[in-house]
């Protein structure tokens, strides 16, 4: 039986970096899923998602949010990247989870995306879904993870391949 | 290594106070906690509790985001320095509602043997809280402040007492080795 859900690869950061980058993506999966875990060398900054190394705009979201006192929604169309954190951010102590869910990211149609930002920092913090768009055709051969500030030292990101066949 | 492996199981033939995971190996990277669970108290709703290595000190705090599908506005609470980890909310079906129904949820702990502090991601549906009249849907933030290996999951319930005969929980471990 084939496996259903493979490590592709995984990056932890042994000193600060710009960025985590998958590269070389197999087209053998039906779905990708990133989970990221860590934090920034400075407070409240966002995580930006890039695709293919693309940054025209072609990238869109919808996100619904709760900050522990209200809930919101809100979009972003014609972007450069996937975006999440806003509102908020990630801190630079206290690690919190992002995932990204890619779905039949080796087809010819848009792309797909679920990112789930789970920030927990004991009185505050947020947890949020986004619905991404991306609009390409092209199969999606590398996922870039990075921010307005380097990603802190042992921070980690995991890309899976989840297959259906 | 299989990356994502079923750790244990615990499939309830009677009513039950607790549930505990135990001598979770630290070979996997991240755990996920599946259940279905329903309360044998607690009227329309209870609620799932959440403790690591049976630490009772306040280290556990939420985030939640929640909604109950009867046309309401959609909510956000907060809880911090609690004694246990109350992700998701409105995660368990009480007595009173509809017979036979159990609330489902995920509790997923990334790099649980990492030394710092453990983020946690939770998701609940509890069906049918008001015999046909209201459901609740919820996404959590938790942090649990605590830089040790978790090597112990125990889950309890608000008021219960117990959980019913029926309710499963499943423990899974994510490999990235």
């Amino acid at each position: 039986m084939a496996t259903t859900y493979e490590k592709i690869a995984t990056t932890t950061l042994g000193t600060a970096a710009a960025d985590i980058t998958f590269t070389s993506i197999p087209a053998t999966y039906t779905d990708l899923r990133v989970v990221f875990v860590g934090t920034l060398v400075s407070n409240n900054y966002n995580l930006y998602w890039n695709l293919n190394g693309d940054t025209s705009s072609i990238y869109s979201r919808t996100n619904i949010s709760g900050n522990g006192s209200a809930a919101a929604s809100n979009r972003a169309s014609n972007e450069a990247y996937w975006l999440n954190t806003s509102p908020g951010g990630i801190s630079s102590t206290i690690p919190s989870m992002t995932t990204l869910d890619l779905f039949s990211y080796a087809g010819s149609t848009f792309k797909t995306g679920l990112i789930e930002f789970t920030a927990d920092y004991n009185g505050s913090g947020v947890t949020a879904r986004y619905v991404c768009l991306y609009r390409s055709t092209s199969a999606i051969t590398s996922i870039k993870i990075s921010s307005d500030v380097n990603l802190n030292t042992g921070t980690t990101a995991t890309l899976y391949g989840i297959l259906k066949a | 290594m299989a990356t994502y492996t079923l750790i244990s199981s615990n499939v309830l033939t009677t009513t039950t106070a607790s549930v505990t995971f135990s001598s979770i190996p630290s070979t996997y990277t991240d755990l996920v906690v599946r259940y279905a669970a329903r309360s044998s108290g607690g009227s329309q709703t209870d609620r799932l509790q959440l403790r690591i290595n049976g630490l009772s000190t306040t280290i556990y705090s939420d985030t939640v985001l929640y909604a109950n599908g009867g046309g309401g506005a959609i909510l956000s609470t907060r809880g911090s320095n609690a004694a246990q980890l109350p992700a998701p909310r409105f995660g368990v079906n009480g007595n009173t509602t509809t017979s036979n129904t159990f609330s489902s949820g995920e509790i997923y702990i990334p790099s649980y043997t990492a030394s710092q502090n453990k983020p946690v991601s939770a998701i609940s549906f509890t069906e049918d809280v008001a015999n046909g009249t209201e459901a609740y849907q919820s996404v959590g933030a938790g942090l649990i402040r605590e830089t040790g290996a978790i090597t112990s999951i125990g889950l309890t319930l608000l008021t219960g007492p117990d959980f019913v005969s029926g309710c499963s929980f499943y423990l899974y471990g994510i490999s990235n080795a």
